[in-house]
């Protein structure tokens, strides 16, 4: 396999976790709205907490977390950026 | 002057500009305590940032095509979020929101998890691709991946109907504040938005528009967080409410109990005449509806902004500004960590807003006491005026209830300062704030517009032998043609302003979500494939929109029609973007395979490293 195979392997597999977790928190919590309410988060019910704010805080560290990770597997492939680029 | 050395001094100058402004605020509000009236504050608060963005765009102006269209790919990571959050918050996120928080409850926040979400879609499957790719606009990328003018044409189209409604709603909010904050009429308040958000991008393109939209986030994040955090140490919610409302939101349940939540019956509302567009409360605010059909309302409202944002031209062309790959995706992460600071306070404010009203321990509480007494008070008095509060008292007791008191959602970020009892510089501050929210998505959206029409219509398909000097006139016309255009539409004011928002982003998913994501994740994606993809897909999705929808049904279908599976009118793109992806894929199948120079085109974009698809200039 490639160098540009392997690397296209990796980011693919990447996308994959990442789209996962966007999943996780923007829909299958979602689903279990009521059962959630019944916990509670800094004494708000927990479902409304993830709606009006965990899951908005959630894909704000996914999308650090996985640029992050992405300019790792660019830099192992050899396929990173120079800064003046 | 706006070349190197600036890039190297934005935080200077950013931060110079940031003070500026605060010491702007601390003098309107020296004025206010010397008597200049309420309403001369608002005006020249309105009046001040205008100059201002006005004046940036005329610094910003520019001879250069890739300036023009994609500022020279010289905005830094994090500046680049803070336009694109700007670029995203409109008119609607920074008045409607809040309002649609306090009417709608947690049903409502599927919007806030979409409009956010979205951005993980941006990030992980566009932005850096469509930056390496080097395009100057959306159908760029796709007619290039695809090659051919009619599947340009064809992204030109979808990008046309997504962005001129969305674009008619946020010029419509541009005159909305105008008007209310200069005292004109709205009509002339339209063309005075106009007129404002041309100056801003007429002279300097993407250049211009980027510099002024890091202005206006400055100006409306001060604006939305300074009476959030303000009105939450009023009412007595804490310093920082968005960690400390647990016992807020459980007191607004308690009250909910005690006043009880009442359906008003449509006959009842026109009996007493209810003016159109003003709401009441009738669900809960943290309580989950039971069923299955409430979660499906909830995920599919939440798919469908979440698949829009992804597919909407004028976020996605903001990330063709950066300088590297890697920092299209760093900013795309900037970007939503700056629109978070405003989408985490909106429910906030709605919280604290209801409980200001709802609760009688409050000296500010008007639910449950005497109708005359709450008809006195100055603030009801001066929104009753202008018919953006109303009370009806359905059970002639005189005492107000939860179910009379009527309110258009945008008082709560208009009003409630006042409620509270802030001094009035603080609505001078907020109507600020939404004029820059509204003008910088109606600067990025008729960019957006009026680029594609003069790149890939007329540079690419018309006229490629076109002159630069041609190029940026022909664009200027354009961007002044759309304007006039979108307000003359907007001083008719045709739709609330969330109906047509929602409608941009399933016109967007319909047409080009999987357009995009297949021409880089998929190498075997077809032109045919396309072409009859995008047209599928924005098609079907336009023809259940027609049906769905009560106003269009009945002269076209003759009848008003049962959503299918709960699909009305606000998530019309599920039908369109599957259409459009099944369509794309069997007939990119039943074709041939792209040339090896296109699947060598896709294998380039993939990689962050090595030379743009298209050239610095073309």
């Amino acid at each position: 396999m490639s160098n540009k195979d392997a690397y296209w392997n990796k980011t693919k597999n990447h996308m994959i976790v990442t789209l996962v977790l966007w999943a996780f928190f923007s829909l299958v919590i979602f689903m279990f709205g009521s059962e959630l309410n019944t916990m509670s988060f800094l004494g708000y019910p927990l479902a409304y907490y993830m709606t009006a704010q965990g899951s908005l805080l959630a894909f704000v560290i996914i999308l650090f977390w996985t640029a992050n990770k992405q300019e790792k597997i660019d830099e192992e492939h050899g396929f990173s950026e120079r800064e003046d680029d | 002057m706006f070349k190197g050395d600036f890039i190297q001094n934005l935080p200077k100058i950013y931060g110079t500009y940031t003070g500026g402004f605060i010491v702007f605020i601390i003098l309107m509000a020296l004025a206010e305590q010397a008597g200049v009236s309420a309403k001369n504050i608002g005006v020249m608060f309105v009046a001040f940032t205008v100059l201002i963005y006005a004046l940036i765009g005329y610094l910003s102006r520019t001879i250069q095509v890739d300036a023009y269209y994609v500022a020279g790919r010289q905005v830094p990571t994090v500046f680049n979020g803070m336009a694109t959050a700007a670029d995203w918050m409109s008119g609607a996120s920074f008045v409607a929101l809040a309002g649609g928080v306090y009417f709608g409850g947690y049903t409502y926040m599927a919007f806030l998890v979409g409009w956010t979400g979205g951005y993980v879609l941006v990030a992980t499957l566009m932005a850096p691709y469509l930056r390496k790719f080097g395009c100057y606009t959306v159908p760029d990328f796709i007619g290039t991946r695809y090659g051919g003018n009619a599947v340009r044409a064809a992204a030109v189209f979808v990008l046309f109907i997504a962005s001129f409604t969305y674009v008619t709603a946020q010029i419509n909010a541009t005159g909305t504040i105008a008007s209310r904050a200069l005292g004109i009429p709205f009509e002339a308040g339209v063309w005075v938005g106009l007129i404002s958000i041309l100056i801003c991008s007429m002279l300097g393109g993407m250049r211009a528009v980027t510099w002024t939209q890091v202005a206006q986030y400055i100006v409306l994040i001060i604006a939305y967080l300074i009476p959030v955090f303000w009105i939450s140490s009023n009412v007595g919610g804490g310093i920082f409410p968005h960690l400390m409302l647990g016992d807020e939101v459980a007191r607004l349940g308690e009250l909910e109990q005690q006043f009880g939540l009442v359906k008003n019956s449509a006959a009842d509302m026109k009996a007493a005449g209810v003016p159109g567009g003003l709401k009441y409360i009738s669900g809960t605010h943290s309580g989950v509806p039971e069923g299955g059909m409430a979660v499906w309302k909830y995920l599919s409202l939440a798919i469908c902004m979440m698949v829009g944002t992804a597919s909407l031209p004028h976020i996605l062309m903001r990330y063709f500004t950066t300088p590297t790959v890697r920092a299209a995706r760093k900013s795309v992460a900037w970007s939503l960590f700056f629109i978070f600071l405003l989408y985490s306070s909106a429910p906030m404010l709605a919280t604290l807003s209801k409980l200001a009203l709802m609760d009688p321990n409050l000296p500010t509480g008007i639910i449950g006491k005497s109708i005359s007494e709450v008809q006195s008070i100055e603030w009801v008095q001066r929104w009753s005026e202008v018919k953006q509060v109303f009370i009806a008292d359905f059970n002639g007791d005189g005492i107000l209830q939860l179910n009379e008191w009527f309110m258009r959602g945008d008082v709560v970020v208009l009003a409630t300062p006042e409620v509270a009892g802030l001094p009035f510089v603080i609505s001078g501050l907020v109507f600020a704030g939404g004029m820059a929210a509204a003008m910088s998505t109606a600067d990025g959206l008729v960019l957006a517009i009026s680029n594609a029409l003069s790149h890939d219509i007329y540079y690419k398909i018309i006229n490629p032998k076109a002159e630069t000097a041609k190029r940026l006139l022909v664009a200027r016309v354009l961007l002044v043609i759309i304007g006039a255009a979108g307000a003359y539409i907007a001083s008719f004011r045709l739709t609330s302003i969330l109906g047509s928002v929602a409608w941009a982003f399933d016109f967007a998913m319909s047409g080009l979500f999987f357009p995009l994501v297949l021409g880089v994740w998929w190498k075997r994606a077809t032109r045919e494939g396309a072409i009859a993809g995008i047209v599928a897909g924005i098609v079907s999705g336009t023809v259940y929109l027609t049906w769905v929808f009560p106003k269009f049904s009945v002269p076209l279908w003759g009848g008003v029609n049962t959503p299918f599976l709960g699909i009305d009118h606000l998530r019309f793109g599920l039908i369109g973007a599957p259409i459009c992806l099944v369509v794309m894929v069997v007939v990119s199948l039943m074709t041939k395979e792209p040339s090896p120079a296109t699947q060598k085109l896709v294998d380039d974009t993939r990689i962050p490293t090595g030379k743009a698809i298209l050239g610095k200039q073309h």
